[in-house]
């Protein structure tokens, strides 16, 4: 299918725009060292966004696959992931910011290094947020695609091995969804320096679920997050 | 010589808003076991700051909540210190249960329950601190018991607090403190039975 639209993302660069309903967005890391950072919220009605506590709690899960869905503070449906060949995306670690990123890398500013100056997660959320009119009190947790970070039996989070070259991410809005994206590394990870890998995203239409859908079946919470969203009160 | 800033009982299901003075110490008891206390901190006044439980995750590379954990803002700043801990662990990744979640969660007629979301609104706007839904961010949930598994399992288990278990903090900033004893009926995070927690601060 010829996609509706598709780009690169650079290492260390960042988007946003809103994925319409049935519509799906596919990520394909770069390499090994892909990690993109994900926020989403329902588009125009951006009080009601993803809310890792209720996602994860609702599908009994601490990560994201195939299957799962991103779901609403407000308990409605709003990504569903129909395909993924990487099989961990983390949600519960957060992501870099300016003095994490200092004290990882040191200094790489705009006036040594121009456009290749370290940029990190947190203020690349805040630029994008700013241009929907959100801001850091909008900033709550946020997906961290091609990422791993498990828990040992006590409790202890480590980063793994995870992501590689050609891994493939879809998600298809099941309501108008504001997504913000920053292809940026994760604090965790075991390089000392800064080299992103670039990514591709591609977006197509697509059909709306059907009733044997796999992420609508996968559990009978993820049914009932999709009859939310597919209320005419939703 | 320390002084008591404020001693109370917050009802089983009611809220509680509060400003804590940096170097107080903030203490939580469980009085009657299994209770969990679904707590949002913010730095005071400037309430755009916040606690951010995923920066504190990240920070101590652990997912439970114990003695010697930061509560990390979300510009990075440490709001408060665990400094005694008899119950052993506190979730930070259940957040607050909400009519909606709870829809999700167990049915959609169960839309009508009760849920700490609501509480955390109504706290917000009888109290007039200048918040809204979107501060409302995930929460810590003390006494609450929410293993995660090597193979990334997540559940909520029965608790592991007991009668009497408390947990206390110190305040590194001036912060505002944000309660909703949890209403919650449809799993074990209340031991099936919501009851009434104290909460007790000292100055420095």
């Amino acid at each position: 299918m010829h996609p509706l639209h598709s780009e690169t993302l650079l290492g260390g660069d960042k988007l946003s725009f809103v994925l319409p309903r049935h519509h799906a967005l596919t990520l394909i890391a770069g390499g090994e060292r892909t990690a993109v950072a994900l926020l989403a919220f329902r588009a125009g009605r951006t009080h009601e966004r993803y809310n890792m506590p209720d996602t994860l709690k609702s599908q009994h899960t601490a990560f994201l696959t195939t299957g799962r869905i991103l779901m609403s503070d407000m308990g409605r449906a709003l990504l569903s992931v129909t395909e993924d060949s990487c099989g961990w995306h983390d949600t519960l670690s957060g992501h870099l910011d300016a003095a994490g990123a200092r004290a990882k890398y040191g200094e790489r500013t705009y006036q040594t290094a121009r456009n290749w100056m370290i940029r990190n997660t947190h203020d690349n959320f805040l630029i994008e947020l700013g241009k929907w009119e959100l801001g850091e009190r909008d900033l709550h947790a946020n997906v961290n695609a091609f990422v791993k970070i498990a828990a040992d039996a006590d409790g202890n989070l480590t980063w793994q091995a995870n992501a590689r070259s050609g891994q493939r991410l879809t998600l298809r809005a099941e309501l108008d969804t504001l997504v913000i994206l920053s292809n940026t590394p994760h604090p965790l990870d075991p390089w000392p320096d800064y080299a992103p890998d670039p990514i591709d995203l591609s977006i197509v239409k697509v059909d709306p679920p059907a009733a044997d859908d796999p992420c609508r079946t996968k559990r009978p919470e993820n049914g009932r997050a999709m009859q939310l969203s597919e209320s005419i009160i939703a | 010589m320390s002084s008591v800033l404020f001693d109370e009982i917050i009802p089983a299901g009611d809220g509680f808003t509060r400003v804590l003075p940096a170097g107080c110490c903030f203490r939580i008891t469980d009085v009657e076991g299994n209770q969990a206390v679904d707590t949002l901190f913010f730095a005071h006044p400037d309430t755009a700051e916040r606690y951010d439980a995923t920066a504190t995750l990240q920070a101590q590379r652990r997912v439970y909540l114990t003695t010697g954990s930061r509560l990390i803002s979300s510009r990075g700043r440490t709001l408060l210190t665990i400094t005694e801990d008899t119950c052993g662990r506190h979730d930070t990744i259940g957040g607050a249960c909400a009519c909606e979640s709870n829809q999700v969660r167990y049915a959609l007629d169960k839309r009508h329950m009760h849920a700490c979301r609501e509480t955390f609104l109504l706290q917000i706007a009888t109290h007039q601190v200048g918040l809204s839904k979107r501060d409302c961010g995930h929460n810590i949930n003390f006494f609450m018991n929410v293993p995660v598994t090597p193979e990334g399992g997540l559940s909520f288990a029965d608790g592991i607090s007991g009668p009497g278990r408390y947990v206390e903090m110190r305040a590194e900033t001036d912060c505002l403190v944000l309660i909703s004893n949890c209403p919650q009926l449809n799993n074990p995070c209340n031991g099936w039975n919501p009851t009434p927690v104290r909460v007790q601060a000292w100055s420095a």
